[in-house]
């Protein structure tokens, strides 16, 4: 149930809170205080201003995290998601209590956490038609651009109505340093509209009313910590990237690309430090390597370097272009994390640093007094048990039915609700019939030459020009990473068949990893990077990551048979019925399996005979000859 | 399309709000801003410690590589330079100083570069809608562009301000700005109008006298080309006094005028007097302690040394006549003939 406090239902009419306002406008600007002096398309221009910050304002949240302060936020679904700062939301823990522009509190539970970032997503409850501001794409935003924030600055907004404070872009891929916090602020958006305590974790429009940013950190010097002119913003294109891992109640981390770089004599950035540990090396980034361009984005500053990289979240790939001796050379990178669990897990654990009742500052500038992040090495991971029980019994009713505590993750719930929405995606793309426990795949290899796979609950075997491999199903999968050459190809598939016939439940400890892009070469084209979503499962000793479409499509599997090897990478294209590719749906076309920088193979298939659940008791009797479909387009 | 739409929109607002109900330029806030960017440069120079900047912004108000900002501590290094709009780094000399208006000229070998052009223009009218384009808090490096801040012109006002405790020699008409421009790294950047024109460069961070509030001014552009011309026309004088100059023939010390200047501890001191002793041609002449000497028989000099220069380069008996500012006006100093140079420095 939503606990709704009614005596601070104040509703008043956010119309007379702009007439106020353009009433100090137009006096201040001299303009005749007579509408009828004024022309028409001005007044237009000046309604069409008023409609969009009163619909930005609709969507603009007020925290209050009690004794400690609070911020402001912003609704981005229409089911409740609103995104704030991580350092806002740090001293109020799980709940808090968030109030609209409709007069209403609400009650809200934290959901996920970028601590580096500045990050939090947190989820009002109790409606499903909140209002909500839509993403712009901030990589179109340009010095000079119109933009205001709505928010809660010094926390004045008592009846929940959120202040509007106006102004252009002044700048934009900011690079921000840590400044004594792990708070990077990379790629923001720099305004010298009022950015004042308070004004933390609201949103920064465009003159549409999207949202460009969030607005979170402030130059104060000199001035007694008030607004400088000078405000900065997470930019949306970052809080996308990061926003489906938030989703899945993850402490998320930034990446790191395992390699420092620095500008050369002559002007050039260069990698002037590599982890031989790092994908990047293993991918044959060496030092003094050039470094042209990194997702898509071209490199000529070192700033820009951590620019680009300050907007990725940990796990990704992405494209790099480097240049070595006069060659360019293209490769593809995973990024790593930035801290370990336990370090992030700390960060979080440390207590409010912010005075009781005062609005958290936005992290300064440099100054003195920001607000120091991390625990002591000494600290423990996660809270102690009691103290957990304790917390947890502080909290609303409604809240409590929406969190789950687990190490690693900020609130468990909202991973398996996740990770379930997508088990029903891949279930809404199964097969027709129910799925047999055996499958045969038959087809042609690039080179025209045959090959047969066979997947069961007892044994994956693979029939190729070079011999055929057996990989069993029952044991531990890491132990065989077979076909030799391939890094777990059988095992890749085996899971992989599991996942499609019995869900994500069954098949071992699987989470929701969060969205990351469909193809990691895709960066730097038209748009940004298709992403989509990802399950993580923990099964027989190997580590899997299925890449899962919005159509329920499994487009893709990784697999790991130990952590410091490369993954088999197995790629599924669908099959295209017009082109006369008929197989059964959830069956891919083409399986193309890569491990470390090599083409393991490319397997068209043309035929599949997967046993229905019917004829499922038959399993024992000869194996059922693969039925000749019309061949796809080889 | 539909960005186009909301630049209308805006501008229509905003021209509307202005009171300016002409057309306004073609070009939009965004093209405004860039095209003024190209001809601001990001200064970096000394500094660093005990709270001051290494950084500062100027203007190119040449093609051939001048560049206008403010005096300052920030200047006093060996290696100075400027970064332009698109990334290019050039080793910047100090062609001379404006002590009294406390401008500096750079110059950067470079050819065919944006630059602003320098004129005596009316003083805006009071509600003009400006850009300030500057590397405030250095947050631009390289290739990054100056940020830009939009306001409006205030006010046309002199200058009464105090730095610490030193109240500001300058006092001539400054533009009061609604801006926050008065930021570490903002001093000698560039105020322009809707246009692109500029009108005023962003001053040293002051505080008001009267309420010890930092001041956002500027120093208006006519103030700023004639402090061009005067440090351009007095380059020669300006390219001799270095501080590594060592001063030839017998050194002369102006205590024997009765005048103590102040220690010269960095490579440009400003030129302030320390003491004047009682009963001497300097106390008769009129000159008292923390008047600041800007010009020696109406040459321009911009540091201790050059004070020092000056004065060992006047002949025995020659006028010694000193031009100092004291309360924001210039006063000229009679101290009658030149004693002989005492003991060799």
């Amino acid at each position: 149930m939503q606990s709704m406090v009614t005596s601070l239902m104040v509703r008043r009419l956010t119309a007379r809170f702009f007439a106020w306002c353009l009433a100090g406008i137009a006096a201040i600007a001299g303009m005749p205080a007579q509408a009828s002096d004024v022309a028409p398309t001005v007044l237009d221009a000046q309604q069409q201003r008023i409609d969009i910050m009163q619909r930005a304002a609709s969507a603009a949240v007020a925290i209050f995290a009690g004794e400690a302060g609070g911020g402001s936020g912003v609704l981005i679904s229409s089911a409740g998601y609103a995104l704030t700062n991580f350092h806002v939301v740090q001293p109020a823990g799980v709940a808090m209590k968030c109030g609209l522009a409709d007069g209403r509190l609400y009650d809200a539970v934290l959901v996920g956490l970028d601590p580096t970032g500045d990050v939090a997503l947190v989820k009002l409850l109790g409606r499903d038609d909140f209002p909500f501001a839509e993403f712009a794409n901030s990589d179109d935003v340009e010095v000079g651009d119109f933009c205001f924030a709505a928010g809660n600055p010094f926390l004045l907004a008592t009846d929940f109505q959120p202040s509007i404070s106006a102004g252009i872009v002044s700048g934009t891929r900011r690079y921000q340093f840590p400044a004594g916090t792990i708070l990077e602020y990379a790629d923001c958006l720099q305004v010298d509209a009022a950015i004042n305590p308070g004004n933390s974790g609201g949103g920064l429009f465009d003159a549409q009313g999207r949202l460009i940013g969030v607005n979170g950190r402030a130059s104060f010097e000199k001035r007694g910590r008030v607004n400088v002119g000078v405000g900065y913003a997470i930019s949306a294109n970052q809080l996308r990237n990061f926003l489906g891992l938030l989703k899945g109640g993850r402490l998320v981390d930034h990446a790191t690309l395992g390699a420092t770089v620095a500008t050369s004599a002559d002007g050039r950035v260069v990698v002037s430090d590599i982890l031989e540990s790092s994908d990047a090396w293993k991918r044959g980034l060496r030092y003094d390597d050039e470094i042209v361009s990194l997702a898509g984005r071209s490199v000529r500053t070192v700033n820009a370097f951590k620019n680009i990289l300050g907007t990725l979240p940990a796990g990704w790939q992405v494209p790099l272009v480097y240049r070595r001796g006069g060659r360019r050379e293209e490769i593809v990178v995973r990024l790593s994390s930035v801290h370990t669990a336990a370090e992030l897990a700390n960060i979080v654990e440390g207590k409010p640093k912010i005075p009781a009742g005062q609005p958290p500052m936005p992290p300064e500038h440099g100054g003195p007094g920001a607000p120091k992040e991390g625990g002591g090495p000494g600290k423990g991971g996660g809270p102690k048990e009691p103290e957990e029980q304790q917390r947890r019994a502080q909290l609303p009713e409604d809240v409590k039915a929406v969190y789950e505590s687990r190490r690693g993750f900020t609130n468990y719930h909202f991973n398996t609700v996740e990770r379930d929405r997508v088990a029903r995606l891949i279930a809404a793309d199964g097969l027709a019939a129910p799925l047999g426990p055996r499958w045969v795949l038959a087809g042609r290899l690039a080179t025209g030459q045959a090959f047969r796979i066979e997947l069961s609950d007892t044994e994956g075997v693979i029939d190729l020009p070079t011999g055929t491999t057996r990989v069993d199903a029952t044991g531990e999968l890491d132990i065989n990473p077979s076909p030799p050459g391939s890094g777990g190809m059988l095992a890749a598939l085996l899971v992989w068949r599991r996942l499609l016939r019995e869900g994500p439940e069954p098949l071992g400890r699987t989470s929701y990893w969060g969205t990351a892009p469909l193809d990691p070469r895709s960066f730097g084209e038209a748009g940004e990077p298709r992403l989509v979503d990802m399950l993580e499962s923990s099964v027989a000793g190997v580590e899997a990551r299925f890449t899962v479409g919005n159509d329920g499509f499994v487009n893709g599997i990784e697999l790991w048979t130990a952590p410091d090897v490369d993954p088999c990478v197995v790629r599924f294209t669908a099959a295209e019925p017009d082109r006369g590719q008929n197989l059964p749906k959830g069956i891919p076309a083409v399986i193309e399996v890569r491990h470390g920088d090599e083409l393991f193979g490319e397997f068209q298939v043309e035929h599949a005979a997967l046993e229905t659940a019917a004829n499922e008791t038959g399993a024992d009797g000869p194996a059922p000859e693969p039925q000749a479909l019309p061949g796809g387009g080889t | 399309m539909i960005r186009r739409a909301i630049i209308a929109v805006v501008i229509g607002f905003l021209a509307g709000g202005a009171g300016d109900r002409g057309r306004v330029d073609a070009a939009s806030p965004q093209e405004t801003i860039a095209g003024a960017a190209r001809k601001v440069v990001k200064i970096h120079g000394a500094g660093g410690v005990r709270g001051l900047e290494a950084y500062q912004t100027g203007i190119l108000v040449s093609p051939t590589g001048h560049v206008v900002t403010v005096m300052s501590t920030v200047l006093d290094a060996d290696e100075l330079d400027c970064v332009l709009d698109d990334g290019r780094r050039y080793r910047a000399s100090l062609l001379g100083v404006d002590p009294q208006r406390e401008l500096a000229v750079l110059s950067i070998e470079a050819e065919e570069l944006p630059a602003f052009t320098l004129a005596a223009p009316d003083p805006v009218p009071v509600g003009t809608r400006i850009f300030a384009l500057s590397n405030l808090f250095g947050v631009a490096v390289g290739d990054e562009r100056v940020s830009a801040q939009h306001g409006v012109v205030s006010a046309f006002v002199p200058l009464e301000a105090r730095r610490g405790s030193y109240e500001v020699p300058y006092r001539g008409d400054v533009y009061i700005l609604d801006c926050t421009t008065n930021n570490p790294g903002s001093p000698g950047g560039a105020v322009v109008d809707w246009r692109g024109r500029l009108i005023g460069m962003l001053g040293k961070e002051l505080r008001a006298s009267g309420s010890g509030i930092w001041l956002n001014y500027a120093i208006p552009a006519a103030s700023l080309a004639s402090g061009y011309a005067d440090i351009i026309s007095g380059t020669t004088s300006s390219d001799t006094e270095s501080p590594s100059n060592e001063i030839m023939g017998p050194g002369f010390d102006p205590a024997a005028l009765g005048l103590v200047l102040v220690p010269d501890l960095l490579d440009r001191t400003p030129p302030f007097i320390e003491t004047v002793a009682a009963d001497s041609p300097a106390a008769r002449s009129g000159l008292r302690a923390d008047d600041l000497v800007i010009a020696v028989g109406g040459r321009s000099v911009a540091s201790r040394a050059a004070v020092q220069q000056a004065l060992s380069s006047l002949a025995e008996g020659d006028a010694v006549r000193l031009s100092v500012v004291r309360g924001g006006a210039i006063v000229d100093c009679n101290l009658g003939p030149r004693p002989a140079a005492g003991r060799k420095r």
